[in-house]
């Protein structure tokens, strides 16, 4: 890694130039494929008159060809999972720049569980019905989980004599209190059917059937997510050092851990509130990527952002096409390469301080 | 060896919650009823007409169902936190009962299984995933540690399968498959309990034989092998008499969360010194309370609603864990690795 490092410039934007043109394919093939696929003419054709506004091609019949209404339809499910990518990607390089700890992820760290049972008692007591509806509960939900597990590892870890929370008291924390709210939330579920009958559907992290209107509201913070990201990339430098180093360079440490912490639930909380619960691309792909950047963090953060949401997409676009005429959602693929990905780098060891 | 007091008190106090479950609960039946209804089915004779029927086919079961698979859980979580020096190194956190649930579940949404067929396939589906955890963990450091991470990793992969399936069926069988994976003791038929008590009448005596050595164990590996054990040997007996103790007890009762994880350090709060007797007794103990909590107590609670027992020990139990990483004296105590 360290001889990495000393890349040349050439090589430092070599490796955003390649992810940058694999996101753009993924995007179109997410557009072009599905259960009616559509020629990559005609989605460049589609998308150019949907930028420009312009009315359907001359000769169509009105509302467009049946290729256009496709493509058309496939574009809230395609930007959707380029946004959950790039908010799952870049949480992930905050949660392990700021404990230190290569395992951070919101499946293991309890966003998840919190989110899902705050859904589950939403439909339930709320009488929630729609994934817009979903939303606020969800972001809540996901909040609560993560502060709680960081706070329950902090004193795990503190009655060890660590000073912050250790990786093996984080996932372990995270286990326990996933076990508690899961069993909490199977207890409504059990005894009401109705409410199983939404949940079921929204557990599975998915990109697929939303609409603008579901997307749309969780942009803002999303956006003031990554900027806050891109904000702490040299604070985080610093953090990497340890805590005392990063002191005597005159850092506020505190200020950047609170910062980080708001950042990931912003963009956390949000991705989850809309797709559902994704598992392991913040994980995995910071991880990947660190290899190339080395642990300079505002190259790992372009390239996270870049690469996270070509995975999202690829994912749902593998999704599409695996099970014809059936979908498996993105979530349920993230979560079966990620785990063995998640198992390899135990093995590694590396960094896992336990 | 001597008996300690408290493994007397559990052994005492199993049979009495048994009783308690068979004759307390939405059909109380009293103590005169219950020796005519069983003299009669053992002379042979006609039974009280419904009594009968509910006592010797639903209640009865039900209690010894709980006890026996409290009681292999127990044994198994037991053995895996001292083999492992590990009070985290359970069953259900390593994965077995994820991987016995994901066959279940496949064999439930896809064949349509009910019964003993989904029963096995929990055995099944919990050996492989025992088998694949196995692999992943090898390598050098703390045993203990990889089985549990390589476990978390496995087990969320299963549950996003469980969770795949559970959407793509109709919602009276995803209903069912919630019910498994929750873990219910209902319903509690014959072939469920013969199943687990042909495995453990196997089993026990086994792990009996191991005990001795598990104890040696305990002191290091170096010093095991200094006193003549066998020490590779013996780990891979107890790993597969635990792994096959939870695997059968799954596929009997479905996966009771934290059942195995608590039975252990539960007695060593009363006696430091608790044994594996011990742990097994107090796992029936937890069930059969658990059972008895989610259907008696919940319905008051819950407007009717019975709860499966596994959501009754997980509602316990994530407490009790949580409680267990926090405290420091409980970390000290119990050596985390």
């Amino acid at each position: 890694m360290r001889r990495r490092r000393g890349a040349s410039a050439g090589r430092a934007i070599l490796l955003p130039l390649i992810l940058g043109a694999v996101l753009l394919a993924a995007a179109f093939a997410s557009l072009a494929v599905g259960a009616r696929a559509v020629p990559l003419p005609d989605v460049l054709d589609t998308l150019g008159r949907a930028l420009s506004g312009a009315p359907a091609a001359p000769g169509a019949p009105a509302g467009g060809t049946g290729d256009e209404a496709v493509v058309l339809s496939r574009m809230p499910r395609t930007v959707l999972a380029v946004v959950v990518g790039a908010a799952l990607g870049l949480s992930g390089v905050l949660m392990q720049g700021v404990t230190r700890n290569p395992l951070a992820d919101p499946g293991i760290l309890g966003v998840n569980a919190g989110a899902a049972c705050a859904v589950v008692f939403g439909i339930q007591f709320l009488g929630l019905a729609s994934v817009g509806a979903y939303l606020w509960v969800a972001f809540l939900g996901a909040a609560a989980g993560m502060v709680l597990v960081y706070v329950l590892a902090g004193v795990a870890s503190r009655a060890q004599g660590a000073s912050g929370p250790t990786p093996l008291a984080l996932a372990l924390s995270g286990a326990a209190l996933s076990a508690g709210l899961y069993s909490l939330m199977n207890a409504a579920l059990v005894t009401h059917q109705d409410t199983l009958d939404r949940f079921r559907f929204w557990q599975l992290g998915s990109v697929a059937a939303r609409e603008w209107d579901t997307v749309l509201p969780a942009l803002p913070f999303l956006a003031a997510g990554v900027l806050l990201a891109f904000g702490l990339a040299r604070p985080l430098d610093g953090l990497a050092m340890g805590d005392d180093a990063a002191r005597a360079l005159g850092q506020r440490v505190g200020l950047t851990r609170v910062a980080a912490g708001v950042a990931v639930v912003l963009l956390c909380g949000a991705s989850t509130a809309i797709a559902g619960p994704v598992g392991f691309v913040g994980l995995v792909v910071p991880h990947a990527l660190r290899r190339f950047t080395g642990p300079d963090h505002r190259r790992l953060l372009v390239s996270t952002l870049l690469a996270a949401p070509a995975l999202v997409l690829v994912a749902d676009v593998l999704g599409r096409v695996i099970l014809l005429p059936g979908e498996i959602p993105a979530g349920v693929l993230t979560a079966l390469v990620g785990a063995p990905v998640f198992v390899a780098l135990l093995r590694r060891g590396k960094g896992v301080g336990v | 060896m001597r008996i300690r007091p408290l493994t007397l008190t559990l052994a005492a106090l199993v049979p009495l919650l048994v009783f308690a479950s068979v004759l307390l609960g939405s059909y109380v039946v009293t103590v005169p009823d219950l020796i005519t209804i069983v003299s009669r089915h053992l002379n042979g004779e006609r039974g009280i007409p419904g009594a009968s029927f509910i006592v010797l086919d639903t209640k009865i079961p039900r209690a010894v169902l709980a006890a026996f698979a409290g009681a292999a859980f127990g044994l198994s979580g037991g053995t895996f936190q001292t083999l492992l020096r590990n009070p985290l190194a359970s069953p259900d956190v390593i994965g077995v009962s994820s991987g016995a649930s994901a066959g279940a579940v496949a064999a439930i949404v896809l064949f349509g299984a009910r019964g003993i067929t989904a029963s096995l396939s929990a055995l099944v589906g919990a050996l492989l995933v025992a088998l694949l955890i196995h692999s992943l963990s090898r390598g050098e450091g703390s045993a203990g540690l990889r089985l549990i991470l390589a476990g978390i990793g496995v087990g969320a992969a299963l549950q996003a399968v469980v969770q795949f399936l559970m959407s793509r069926t109709d919602i009276r069988t995803a209903s069912d498959v919630l019910l498994w994976v929750s873990g219910s003791l209902n319903p509690a038929s014959g072939d469920r309990i013969t199943v687990l008590f042909v495995a453990m009448l196997a089993l026990v005596p086994a792990l009996a034989l191991l005990a001795r050595p598990l104890r040696v164990l305990e002191l290091g590996d170096d010093a095991a092998a200094g006193l003549g054990v066998n020490v590779s040997r013996v780990r891979l007996g107890l790993l597969v008499v635990a792994v096959a103790l939870a695997a059968f007890g799954t596929a009997a009762a479905g996966p009771l969360a934290f059942v195995a994880f608590l039975a252990l350090p539960l007695a060593r709060q009363l006696d430091p010194r608790a044994g594996l007797l011990a742990a097994a007794l107090s796992g029936a103990v937890v069930v059969l309370v658990a059972d008895f909590v989610g259907a008696n107590v919940a319905p008051l609670l819950l407007g009717g609603s019975v709860l499966p027992v596994g959501i009754v020990t997980g509602a316990l139990g994530a407490p009790f864990l949580l409680w267990l990483l926090v405290s420091p004296a409980g970390r000290t105590r119990r050596k985390v690795a």
